[in-house]
């Protein structure tokens, strides 16, 4: 296809990519490079019978002026990159140089904000990839074994927990497992404590919140785990059978080699979403105790009359640079992928 | 012959069926509780003494004479302006997905067909796009959008919803033309067409399964949105599911957790019909994607 010809018919998708994906990360960054403006205070000298008082006062005409002549605020550099909601540089010096021990200075360290979004979204992701693809393994292969006429409705219901958005999902389990729901009030009983709750402690909300993300993203891996044992050639499995071996033999030493590509795919694509936790969180209504980078985000986009765009940038760049760890080995994957087709 | 070698076992069944069970049990009964329960008042779904008064509804009994009652689906939907909610859902979820087939099929046609280098690059670039969190971008958008005075229509949050969807458009789309062979066109092309007439008379016609695929997750997307949507709209524009979040924010009302409830149904409901009439395509939409990467 000529070139004339390739750019006409790319030209709107691609324009739409660059105005709407390429400049937002381009002006995310520079939001992230200045500050809201500083109210500028003024002295106003007050006298009454008893004396002159003077009282500092914020300058709301100026200070609204400014703020029309840099809607943006001022140019800080990177100074909010290192403040005390992000990287937080000057609160980990002091507390290096003055915690006792390490689990001391690791504990100062997780409870500023920027750290325990991280290791709450790490955790997350971490925690909920490896048990995603296991189960949805093992649900492939069971459905796999199931009659024609009976597949089509299993998998519809299977797959039910993945097409709701996950605010509704969130919001369908933490109805359940709330202490007055039917879940909640069933594990109550079982444990004999009245007063226990999902949300009582910061761990169980963690593990909720992380049962949650299995329930959500198991259909997602048996999908494609589905979709590739309808791809595993039948002759190895046939002439293992002639050879004796038994079924989980063949499982163990034919399925599973031939779905090793995919199950790599399915853990980066895994990793990428959960990365983004935002929904389940708002759902279940853990912000008190689970906070993720994109939480953060969202917290500071939140209010109509006091948006903190240069906190979110900071936050938005720093969450991207997270994604690019995640994404490297995607990328290598396909960069090979295309060489081996041409 | 393969039955006969390859028979199971009378436990593997056994296990294998149980395991089902269970899973479907896990996956499905909470859409069916909140079902059932979206029919009672606050006091039965809710309940403090007993969560079996979410089956029986005693207290939906007190309150309103009846065991199920309709209530907060009447208020939710009339005073709590959900009917316009959803109208804001339905108009931004068919114009994203006309929008994003057309600009996608477009833009992976010609991909598909160029053989310049160039093919590779935009397509690694695209799946960096796709990878970016959603939220991430929203803040690069909201400073841009309020000086430009565009924040909080429908029109803008319909542009940014079909640019956030091209990525993965174009690699979906990208994989099905792939599988379409290249001399259909070519043929057209000696004949006398041009790129856009072989593109339109002669691939389209049989490009349809690849098509719905798309649409189908265009249209999950856009229905099932809930950072750009609430963010990039204001409050009178709202689509379905910030609209439910915004009910469960607001406790002045006491029935309004109901109302999130009922919300949840009205919203669930019609995305559960179309997937279960296009699960097929569904399927094969991930496959390709699993395949390509």
């Amino acid at each position: 296809m000529p070139h004339k010809t390739f750019f006409w018919f790319f030209f709107p998708s691609g324009l739409a990519m660059l105005l709407f994906i390429g400049l937002p990360i381009i002006s995310s960054f520079f939001q992230s490079l200045h500050i809201e403006p500083e109210q500028i205070l003024m002295e106003v000298e007050k006298c009454d019978p008893f004396g002159c008082k003077t009282e500092t006062k914020v300058d709301i005409e100026a200070t609204s002026k400014l703020q029309e002549e840099q809607p943006l605020g001022r140019f800080n550099g990177l100074g909010t990159y290192v403040d005390r909601n992000h990287l937080a540089f000057d609160q980990i010096k002091e507390a290096w140089n003055n915690s006792s021990s390490m689990s001391d200075f690791i504990d100062i360290m997780l409870n500023l904000p920027f750290y325990k979004a991280l290791l709450f979204t790490l955790t997350f992701c971490f925690a909920v990839t490896p048990p995603v693809v296991v189960l949805g393994f093992i649900v492939a292969l069971s459905i796999n074994t199931l009659t024609k006429s009976l597949k089509g409705p299993t998998i519809f219901g299977v797959i039910l927990p993945m097409i709701v958005t996950p605010l509704i999902g969130s919001l369908v389990l933490f109805w359940m497992i709330d202490a007055k729901g039917i879940l909640g009030s069933t594990i109550q009983y079982l444990f004999d404590d009245p007063n226990l709750s999902l949300k009582s402690s910061s761990q169980l909300t963690w593990i909720t919140l992380i049962i949650y993300g299995i329930w959500h993203n198991t259909p997602f891996a048996f999908v494609v785990f589905y979709a590739a044992l309808q791809t595993v050639p039948q002759d190895p499995i046939e002439a293992a059978i002639i050879d004796g071996a038994s079924r989980y033999e063949r499982v163990r030493h034919i399925v599973i080699p031939h779905l090793y590509p995919v199950a790599t795919f399915i853990i980066l694509i895994c990793l990428m979403d959960n990365f983004r936790v935002l929904e389940p969180i708002i759902g279940f209504a853990a912000e008190g105790v689970a906070q993720s980078l994109s939480w953060m985000i969202y917290n500071d986009l939140r209010s109509e009359n006091k948006m903190l765009f240069g906190s979110a940038g900071a936050t938005s760049m720093l969450t991207i640079i997270g994604v690019a760890f995640l994404l490297t080995p995607v990328l290598i994957r396909t960069w090979r992928e295309f060489r081996t087709e041409r | 012959m393969e039955s006969k070698i390859n028979r199971y076992s009378k436990q593997l069944i056994l296990i294998n069926s149980l395991f089902i069970i269970i899973w479907l049990v896990v996956s499905v009964f909470p859409f069916i509780w909140t079902f059932w329960g979206s029919f009672k008042v606050k006091a039965d779904f809710f309940s403090r003494a007993d969560w079996m008064f979410a089956v029986t509804g005693v207290n939906t009994l007190v309150e309103t004479g009846d065991t199920s009652t309709v209530k907060a689906y009447v208020e939710s939907w009339t005073e709590g302006e959900f009917w316009k909610a959803t109208m804001n859902t339905a108009i931004i979820t068919v114009s994203v997905v006309t929008i994003s087939l057309f600009l996608g099929t477009l833009g992976a046609y010609a991909l598909s067909r160029s053989t310049y280098k160039y093919t590779f690059w935009i397509l690694i670039a695209a799946l960096i796009f796709r990878a970016m969190p959603h939220i991430t971008l929203v803040s690069g958008y909201l400073f841009p959008f309020f000086q430009l005075n565009v924040w909080g229509i429908l029109p803008t949050t319909i542009i940014v919803l079909v640019a956030i969807n091209q990525p993965f458009t174009l690699w979906l789309l990208y994989s099905f033309f792939k599988t379409v062979p290249k001399e259909l066109d070519e043929s057209a092309l000696i004949d006398g067409c041009t790129y856009f007439q072989a593109f339109r008379f002669v691939i389209m016609p049989v490009m349809w399964p690849g098509v719905v695929t798309a649409g189908l997750f265009s249209m999950m997307l856009a229905y099932n949105d809930f950072t750009v949507t609430s963010l990039l709209l204001n409050q009178q524009n709202y689509t379905m599911v910030p609209k439910i979040n915004a009910y469960l924010g607001t406790i002045e009302h006491s029935g309004n957790y109901m109302w999130a409830v009922s919300s949840v149904v009205s919203a669930t409901a019609p995305l559960f019909m179309i997937i279960m009439f296009f699960q097929r395509q569904l399927i094969s939409g991930l496959t390709a994607g699993a395949v390509k990467g």
